[in-house]
């Protein structure tokens, strides 16, 4: 015989699955901040109101939402990657710092010789080695000593903050400058805005921090679907992440996997600093991963570690991020601290509480198959 | 009162159904145990039997039916309510925390107060008591990680009768025990029974159900075909009403045709971290064309020989020729390159090592397989080949349903074995080594695969088979080797050996 099935016997749909229940979950997290809003004296639906206009109001607040998610998106796949090889990568912040890191170095060492068509590849391509070697230093200790990743990854953060701080304030900072941040990069280290970008065939749309990033972005949920489901590398891997015994009488080095699937996670973790360096700011600057490889592992919950719901999920929290900071402007008594506790209500209840609803979505539809 | 009305089953359960998706798994059962007896359930893989007891435990609920406990109609919603109606589970994974003791494992779950201790010291003497009264006895202070599959077993026993069972619901315990640990087993339910406890028992070896069960039901594609006094019946009938044919167990072989030698280990040792030496000096010839069986007692070296031949553990001396390709502790092989080689592997424990319970079967049915052609072309798997291949196996080893998109842990357990050994036999490959080839299959599949694995022999693979069945091995092999302490004590001729011979041999004894 097997392992006990899950007990609950009537299985759901897969679009009741997929769909449904994340849509449900929201719901219920909406209701229980509406409560909360509430309580401190404002009303919900007007809170509402700004929160969703904020996030998808205007063609600048769409560019913004979309600008987060983006982030959201490459930090969200990080986690997803390593947790289908049944690792748990904390470590998104620091592998995003150093991404930066790797992406500002090339473009501060090569923006003036080469043209833009080469210099950005070359920085994508060294912020994800970057990220990755940042990533297979805990890969490395936990496939050859035996120390839990999990604690590593998390020690690798304050590794990546304390060097980015010391690199910052004592060797990279622009001369003359008295903010820790290093010199601007010249033009062809820049990745375009998507607001110059759309100019330039036609079509006009307010200025946001959205950049051609997201194209990127887009490009890695396909790869890493492709890569997760239809090579035999990621089938590997996810044997790995299964079933750790019968991926080794499959002829698959364990410590070989774990360090492939870390490299893949710190890579894709790396690419923040790509959006936020080369996309925003344009210079190397302190502190930019600002908890987007933390919210990384709550957007993969909530996407069901898949490419397709990632990308939903990034969307989601791109867009409170957008309307939220909207919100805390609009209403003085929102402050940005409330903001952070709608998004935490969201994450318990499409994380942690997310099958809450399921008994009762499985009631409703056994009622109507009978 | 009771004495007054008739006596009530223990047990009754009427019109039972239960559907998976299309499938329908079990179509209307109605069975009664009666207190104090112990009731087995027999029939070919996939018929129904474990979603039965399942939805007895409350894993699962039934689509429809009804589920008395001693005469009383009772819902089971879920395993607590059925460990309120003294319903207990004995899995075949055992559900132990390794790290704990016998005894914090018997309270997990029922600490009985804040504090720890007192808990403890309750169960120590409850422990006690059931060990005197049901001759169940374990250390309750040794590790689960310590104590052997038969004692973690004990364990599990005694941790439903500890939470008050009066019924005892055993799936296939049998399929992971040693003869011997097997006869403790059925010596300890004589014992539960005579002590009026209720026993349900399902299990494909025959020979069990004769010799432990009062009763016998018989299902075939989720109904009861048959309900028989077990005085009333024998194997072959029982054999025939489960397949519903005759079933010949008996192997016509062609006289064997011997060719080179296809794999050949000298002086192999494996020594563990604690410097236990597990094999010892192992020499074994394989040739094209014949089958070799390893008998010995459980635990003798036979599954470390097999890992170390499949190139899942290193050896730590000695040398290994597979295919004329030489490998030793310096230059290991590992499970991938034997594969290139031409060996393949069907191992013992197929639903831990074999397999990926959450995936689909055909992602299953290519594992190991998955790198190269026909599986991968230009780096992407080809999801239609897989499929394809899958269902090919599904068809040739009768793998039922023939779902090749349905979740691995979704079929029974002896289809999931059977997918296993479809794989890896029908891979063709030069060298085929056998892990339990016919543990937890039913009676026409152990038929099927040891025609295939005779045809496999006369088609020059190289067969090796490790089984802890003898009667498996005597009618099997062409040449018998017998295991003892990591050690290979001797040969024997099937036609020369008896059981006596080999189970002296087995234990220690000098047989030369
Ligand atoms: N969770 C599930 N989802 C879909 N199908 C299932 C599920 N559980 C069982 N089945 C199907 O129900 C049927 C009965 O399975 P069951 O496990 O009860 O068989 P069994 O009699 O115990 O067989 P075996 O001797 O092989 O253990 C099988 O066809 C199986 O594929
Ligand atoms: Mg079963």
């Amino acid at each position: 015989m097997r392992p006990p099935r899950r007990s609950l016997s009537g299985a759901l749909p897969v679009w009741a699955e997929v769909a449904l229940l994340p849509l449900v979950n929201i719901a219920l997290a909406f209701i229980v901040v509406g409560l909360i809003v509430a309580i401190i004296g404002v009303d919900p639906f007007h809170a509402l109101r700004l929160l969703v206009v904020g996030a998808l109001g205007s063609s600048e607040s769409i560019g913004y939402t979309l600008y987060y998610a983006t982030n959201f998106t490459f930090t969200g796949l990080a986690v997803a990657v390593a947790f289908h090889a049944g690792l748990f990568n904390i470590g998104g912040e620091g592998q995003a710092y150093i991404g930066g890191l790797g992406c500002g170095l090339a473009v501060l060492a090569l923006d003036r010789w080469l043209p833009a068509w080469l210099m950005i590849p070359i920085a994508i391509a060294a912020a994800a080695l970057f990220g990755a070697a940042w990533a297979a230093v805990p890969a490395w200790l936990q496939a050859w000593r035996g120390s839990h990743i999990v604690i590593t990854t998390i020690m690798f953060n304050f590794v990546a903050s304390a060097l980015m701080v010391y690199l910052m304030v004592n060797v990279l900072i622009a001369p003359g400058s008295m903010t820790p941040q290093s010199r601007t990069f010249a033009p062809s280290g820049r990745i375009p805005a998507m607001h110059d970008a759309l100019q330039a065939i036609g079509i006009t749309v307010a200025p946001s921090a959205l950049n051609l990033s997201i194209l990127l972005a887009l490009a890695c949920c396909v790869a890493v679907w492709v890569f997760l489901w239809h090579t035999p590398w990621g089938y590997a891997l996810r044997t790995m992440g299964h079933n750790p015994e019968a991926a080794v009488y499959a002829g698959t080095s364990l410590r070989r996997m774990t360090m492939l699937a870390m490299c893949l996670s710190g890579a894709l973790a790396g690419f923040v600093g790509v959006n936020e360096l080369m996309g925003v700011h344009h210079r190397i600057v302190l502190d930019f991963p600002a908890g987007y490889g933390f919210a990384g592992i709550a957007v993969a919950l909530m996407g069901r570690n898949h490419p397709l719901g990632i990308a939903l999920a990034a969307l989601l929290f791109g867009a409170l991020q957008q309307g939220g900071a909207e919100l805390a402007f609009e209403i003085p008594t929102i402050t940005r601290e409330m903001v952070v506790v709608i998004q935490g209500l969201i994450i318990l209840f499409s994380g942690a509480l997310a099958h809450l609803p399921r008994p009762w979505l499985q009631i409703l539809f056994a009622r109507r198959a009978s | 009162m009771q004495a007054l009305t008739p006596a009530a089953a223990a047990i009754e359960l009427r019109g039972i159904e239960k559907s998976f998706g299309s499938v329908h798994a079990v179509r209307g059962v109605s069975l009664r145990i009666e207190a104090g007896t112990i009731t087995g359930i027999v029939g070919e893989n996939g018929a129904g039997k474990s979603t039965l007891m399942s939805i007895l435990y409350g894993l699962y609920r039934a689509d429809a039916g009804e589920i008395w406990v001693d005469g009383r109609l009772v819902e089971m919603a879920s395993p607590r309510d059925a460990i309120a109606h003294g319903i207990g589970m004995v899995h075949q994974h055992f559900m132990l925390i390794d790290t704990f003791t016998v005894l914090e494992n018997m309270v997990l779950g029922a600490e009985g107060g804040v504090l720890l201790a007192g808990g403890l010291a309750a169960a120590r003497a409850e422990l006690a008591r059931l060990a005197r009264d049901y001759g169940l006895s374990v250390d309750p202070d040794a590790r689960i990680a310590d104590l052997s599959v038969g004692e973690q077993q004990r364990v599990e026993i005694l941790k439903v009768l500890f939470r008050g069972a009066r019924i005892l619901i055993l799936d296939e315990p049998s399929a992971v025990l040693t003869p011997q640990e097997t006869d403790r087993l059925f010596r300890i339910l004589q014992t539960l029974k005579e002590r009026g406890v209720s026993v349900v028992l399902i299990t494909h070896k025959l020979r069990e159900i004769m010799a432990a069960t009062d009763r016998v039901y018989v299902m075939r594609q989720g109904l009861v075909v048959v309900e028989r006094r077990t005085a009333d019946t024998n194997s072959e009938e029982l054999a025939e009403l489960m397949v519903g044919r005759k079933v010949h167990l008996d192997l016509d072989k062609a006289p064997t045709r011997w060719g080179e030698v296809l794999l050949r280990a000298e002086h192999l040792s494996l020594v563990d971290d604690r410097g236990v030496r597990l094999l010892d000096d192992v020499e074994l010839e394989l040739r094209a064309g014949e089958i070799v069986g390893i008998a010995g007692v459980t635990g003798n070296g036979q599954s470390e020989l097999l890992q170390v031949l499949a190139g899942i553990r290193p050896p730590s001396g000695g040398q290994l020729t597979v295919c004329g390709h030489v490998l030793d502790a310096h230059h290991p092989g590992n499970p991938a390159q034997m594969r290139a080689l031409g060996l393949a592997h069907v191992p013992e424990d197929r639903l831990r090592q074999g397999m990926v319970a959450a995936f689909e079967a055909s992602e299953t049915s290519i594992l190991g397989y998955q790198d190269g052609p026909p599986f991968t072309r230009h780096y992407l798997l080809d999801g239609p080949a897989v499929g394809a291949h899958c269902a090919r196996l599904m068809e040739s080893f009768d793998v039922r349903p023939r779902s090749p998109a349905l979740r691995s842990s979704n079929f029974s357990g002896g289809n999931q074995q059977k997918l296993v050994l479809a794989r890896e036999i029908a891979r063709k490959p030069k060298v085929l080594l056998v892990g339990q080839p016919t543990r937890g299959v039913d009676i026409g599949a152990i038929e099927f695969i040891h025609r295939e694995l005779v045809k496999a022999r006369d088609a020059g693979c190289a067969v090796l088979v490790v089984s802890v069945e003898l009667d498996e091995i005597l009618s099997l092999a062409d040449r018998i080797l017998v295991m003892f302490a990591g050690r290979i004590v001797g040969e024997v001729e099937p036609g020369r050996a008896d059981e006596r011979t080999l189970g002296l041999m087995m234990a220690g004894a000098d047989a030369a």
